[in-house]
């Protein structure tokens, strides 16, 4: 890679990787500038260029993506995508990870986890108003495992319940795959007025740029970069002075104080101080905008004395925003944010000239292009299909029978009840929680349109996505979308979050790629947009790459929130029918891995135009009054949606299951588009006759009665009292 | 340690629930420590608070703010420890 | 006379005193108004709700950095002319903080957060918070706290039976006061009392999540209700504030 142009160079090779550039970046460099950056410069292309913050590796997948559609007033390129839910009011949402810093420190890691999605979603203007969490962890067989959740889980109440936004679902899934990587995503859902989004292009010469927020200290020096580090044993203790500490206090005043400051309506741009922190904000703004900046350092509030220019300008101190202010007017919105007892210093103004002049005090210390920093090079490996993928997992000795299989499913921790750590979460402040955490979907009230009401869901499945990228891409998409329809809702848009190992493995290149192929089909049939996401790669420890996990949240509008529905089985005598493609298979499934100690075959792959059929038809069916309950059928097949929609409903039910003449495939297969739903025995012709002229196969299976679950399938009859079915979930 | 000038006193105060009060972090943290295997007992979690005070009357003033303010006489007590003794 | 003006203190980490606010004016149509935290007075208030959240990030303890602050010497005055002065979750740590209440907050017995819902015991209908209710009724209402163990030494809690000062108590299904109904370990299973005139009144349990049908129930709209119509009753509205 050294060329000659080494001979003369101002860096080693020691110092360009320390930087976390590679040597062919850093000629880049130099040759964007016409000349050697100093050091404070090549640090920071060394943040901006990171993986983190400029997607090299996976932007050319992300083209794949559809991102418009009805409604969307703001897609991918901001720092949260917006879409019109009703008339004039708007929904941003945003999903990030924290994947690394929860490894180092579960507790701070997915506490400013937390904090930073919150800051992105207020950066549009909106005002949050609901938190889902989406994570992954190693078998809670093990102690280190435990450790790690029960640090995030704490993390994220310790954050999400002060600032006073409720969590209102996630997914909490098990697989060793994580032990050493764990996954942690947060979204976060916010409101705006359509008429008062905010932006992030910098504009108007003279205007002054405004510090606001906490003071800036030495936390997480270079935390962007090494967000894109693949992990060692060693990074537990060198990195912790990456991981950054956020004040939850702090970020409440913050958001009070930044809805304030937009309110007066002379605030001209935002954005929050998050990855690569005053480096990314300056550099990002002034590119969108097509101007520059004149900053001075020496103006930056800070918790520590002797920070050099560097520190400053790489810190990733949370609780901070950079604002442009009209000018005359940065009075005004300073007095909004000292009132709340945060910082707001006025440290540079706007130029016509795009050029980023960064001083300490009377020296110049950067003076770069902006596009220089925020146009990162993208690269292209080579990809190679994994073939042969399959494991051996510990199970214990085969169920005696297909009830003790089911109850041995329902309480594998990945299907069992999630009430323990829902419970620590705030998941009701703000008096829009109509549906809670544990349902397919949260579903909440507008108050701002009445009866308007928004349902979220966050979805992702790594062991089908290591079988069959673009079947798990598709599929995460999929299962949220169905996930918000069967509350009733409509989905309208989505963003993603990828979380892959290496992207110069050519077989994670393939899965990146395969997997957004697949989100990028399934939403396109469905004609909801991405209109946004985050992109986390180098999930890896020496015991090897996490399952690829795509995960995709998926938000729906209900247009009266009266006719919301949930999983539970409402009444003594009401039909149940399975709605939906019947396609199914056991490979990739929880029963496979829980009961038959494997993972491996090819999970049903979603046929995309007959899901966007059964996603459509569901909102109109609730809508009409033709719904009891619906419940999608995912991990445990059948069986399980059966036992969950009992346990929550407190009803039994007499089924038998047709078609299939063997029982584990008919009781646990899974099959990406199918619902349980129940109909008054009255409507049932009704329900029948709707889903035929729309093409969606419907097939009656059973009544809503007594106290117990009874299933026939082929050869096999099950009977499981209700009290031992909630036993097995509660654990 | 060393204090903002001569006549300040550096001062170091211990705040612990009570002993007989229920100490729910103490016990969740003695628990994890056992499951590490620790032969950890008696485990308090309280916290720690480090102040600059005029030297002539630190240990009143300091006394009176935790009695006021810094600790919760009904639930907590506390102590008080000089930390630059030795260096004065 | 005119309708009754209540105010709901907001101090930096407040985050429930929207909520309360939606409640009393979009659902009940009061006359309610947030007051700062650096104000110094409650003049012309019938009534003042300090709601809850984490005021100063529950850093110290829940509830002791808002008791410092300038409006406390407000509530105080307020609270001795007999104005009404309800404190929920965080509000009423900061009026056992404050020493307007007796007793104090311990972390919850499982040292976790706990938010969910949980039945309560009206213990009393004659106070002006709780007129709406019946004698013994249970209502169904949300709890979220971290710190909500309510302790008191042995006389201070004889005092407070003695007195009938409990005015809330956690109970079980079957609607009796025990451990298991019980969602943080308080004492004698406390979640709400009012101190001895009967004018100031602090509870964990929030109301104001249970004031509409949609939120899953109305059990807390009675509390709001019940402290509108008593104030309305009154000859003549205190003039609170104590300048």
């Amino acid at each position: 890679m050294r060329t000659d142009a080494a001979v003369d160079a101002a860096f080693s090779l020691a110092d360009v990787r320390a930087a976390g550039l590679r040597w062919t970046e850093y000629l880049e460099i130099r040759g964007r500038l016409g000349r050697e950056p100093n050091r404070v410069e090549l640090a920071m292309f060394g943040v901006m260029w990171s993986e983190h913050c400029a997607y090299k590796h996976s932007r050319r997948y992300l083209k794949l993506l559809p991102t418009q559609g009805d409604g969307v007033l703001q897609g991918p390129g901001e720092n949260a995508g917006v879409v019109e839910v009703a008339p004039g009011i708007g929904v941003a949402l945003k999903v990030e990870s924290h994947n690394h810093p929860s490894a180092i420190d579960p507790f701070h890691g997915a506490a400013t986890g937390v904090g930073g999605i919150l800051r992105d979603v207020l950066s549009m203007g909106a005002r949050p108003i609901a938190i889902l969490d989406s994570l992954r962890f190693g078998s809670p067989a093990h102690a280190a495992s435990r450790r790690l959740r029960d640090g995030v889980v704490s993390g994220i109440a310790h954050y999400g319940n002060a600032i006073g936004v409720p969590t209102v679902g996630g997914e909490l899934v098990y697989e060793d795959r994580y032990a050493e990587n764990p996954l942690v995503n947060a979204a976060c859902i916010g409101i705006v007025r359509a008429d008062r989004l905010a932006r992030s292009a910098a504009a108007g010469p003279g205007n002054p740029v405004l510090y606001a927020g906490a003071r800036t200290g030495r936390d997480g020096i270079g935390g962007a970069a090494f967000a894109s580090d693949e992990l060692d044993v060693a990074s537990v203790d060198r990195d912790r002075s990456a991981v950054q500490i956020g004040d939850p206090f702090a970020g409440k005043s913050l958001i009070e104080a930044t809805l304030a400051a937009l309110d007066t309506g002379v605030v001209v741009a935002i954005q929050d101080m998050g990855a690569a922190g005053l480096t990314c904000a300056t550099s990002e703004m002034s590119s969108k905008g097509g101007v520059g900046m004149r900053i001075d350092l020496a103006r930056v509030p800070r918790r520590e004395a002797g920070m050099t220019a560097g520190e400053l300008l790489l810190s990733e101190s949370q609780e901070r925003m950079l604002l442009i202010v009209r000018q005359g007017e940065a009075d005004t919105v300073a007095a909004i944010y000292r009132r709340w007892g945060l910082q707001a210093e006025v440290i540079g103004e706007v130029t016509a000239e795009p050029a980023l002049r960064i001083y300490d005090g009377g020296t110049l210390v950067v003076d770069l292009p902006p596009e220089s920093l925020t146009e990162a090079p993208a690269y292209q490996v080579p990809e190679e299909e994994p073939k042969g993928r399959a494991l051996i997992v510990e199970a214990p000795e085969s169920p005696r029978s297909v009830a003790e299989a089911l109850l041995r499913v329902l309480g594998a921790p990945t299907v069992a009840s999630k009430r323990a750590v829902f419970r620590q979460y705030d998941h009701m402040v703000q008096l829009n929680t109509v549906v809670a955490p544990g349902a397919d979907a949260a579903v909440l009230r507008l108050k701002e349109a009445p009866p308007v009401a928004i349902a979220v869901a966050i979805d992702g499945n790594g062991r089908t996505t290591w079988l069959d990228a673009w079947a798990g891409g598709a599929g995460a998409a999929s299962e949220a979308a169905l996930n918000v329809a069967c509350t009733g809702a409509r989905p309208v848009a989505a963003t993603d979050g990828l979380n892959f190992g290496s992207p110069e493995k050519p077989e994670t290149a393939w899965d990146l790629h395969n997997a957004i192929a697949g989100i990028a089909d399934a939403c396109r049939a469905m004609r909801v947009p991405i209109v946004g996401g985050n992109v986390s790669l180098y999930n890896e420890s020496p015991v090897g790459s996490i399952f690829p996990t795509p995960m995709v949240a998926v938000i729906g509008v209900l247009s009266d929130v009266s006719c919301a529905l949930t999983s539970a089985f409402r009444d003594d005598g009401d039909l149940i029918v399975l709605i939906g493609e019947e396609a199914a298979s056991l490979d990739g499934s929880e029963y496979d891995k829980i009961v038959r100690g494997r993972v491996a075959g090819k999970p049903v792959r979603v046929d995309v135009a007959a899901h966007a059929r059964l996603v459509a038809l569901l909102p109109a069916l609730a809508a009409d009054g033709l719904l009891q309950s619906a419940h999608d059928v995912s991990g445990g097949g059948l069986a399980v949606a059966l036992a969950e929609c009992c346990i929550a409903g407190h009803f039994g039910a007499r089924c038998r299951i047709s078609g299939s003449s063997d029982p584990e495939l008919a009781l646990f297969g899974e099959g990406p588009s199918r619902v349980v739903a129940t109909v008054t025995r009255s409507r049932l012709a009704a329900l029948v006759a709707r889903c035929r002229s729309a093409g969606v196969p419907v097939a009656e299976l059973g009544v809503v009665e007594g106290d117990a679950l009874a299933i026939r399938a082929a050869s096999a009859d099950l009977v499981v009292g209700l009290d031992q079915l909630r036993t097995a979930w509660e654990g | 340690m060393t204090t903002a000038n001569a006549t300040a006193a550096r001062v170091r105060l211990t705040i612990l629930l009570k002993d007989g009060v229920l100490d729910a972090q103490g016990q969740a943290v003695e628990r994890a420590l056992r499951t590490m295997d620790y032969d950890a007992a008696h485990v308090r979690v309280g916290r720690v608070i480090d102040l600059d005070l005029p030297a002539a009357n630190w240990q009143e003033a300091a006394r009176e703010m935790c009695t006021r303010f810094l600790a919760n006489p009904l639930i907590e007590e506390f102590e008080i420890t000089r930390l630059d003794e030795e260096a004065r | 006379m005119s309708a009754p003006r209540v105010a709901v203190v907001i101090f930096p980490g407040s985050n429930c005193d929207r909520d309360v606010l939606h409640v009393l004016r979009g659902v009940l149509g009061a006359d309610a108004h947030t007051v700062w935290h650096e104000e110094r007075s409650l003049a012309g208030f019938d009534a003042v709700i300090l709601p809850g959240g984490f005021s100063y990030g529950d850093y110290l303890r829940a509830g002791a950095i808002a008791a410092t602050s300038p409006i406390l010497a407000a509530v105080r005055a307020a609270a001795s002319a007999g104005v009404l002065v309800a404190g929920i979750c965080n509000g009423f740590q900061i009026l056992l903080e404050a020493g307007l209440l007796p007793g104090a907050m311990l972390p919850n017995r499982d040292a976790t957060f706990v938010c969910d819902w949980t039945r309560i015991r009206v213990e009393r209908d004659d106070l002006p918070f709780t007129c709406a209710y019946g004698r013994g009724q249970i209502a169904r209402m949300p709890v979220a706290h971290g710190e909500g163990n309510y302790y008191a030494d042995a006389d201070t809690l004889s005092r407070l039976e003695a007195n009938r000062q409990v005015v809330f108590r956690y109970v079980d299904d079957d609607g009796a006061a025990t451990a298991h109904g019980n969602p943080n370990g308080a004492l004698h299973n406390i979640a709400g009392i009012v101190d001895e005139r009967g004018n100031v009144l602090g509870m964990m349990p929030h109301p104001e999540r249970c004031s509409e049908a949609l939120l899953g129930s109305c059990d807390g709209r009675a509390f709001f209700e019940g402290l509108l119509a008593s104030i309305a009753k009154r000859a003549h509205s205190v003039a609170g504030g104590g300048r």
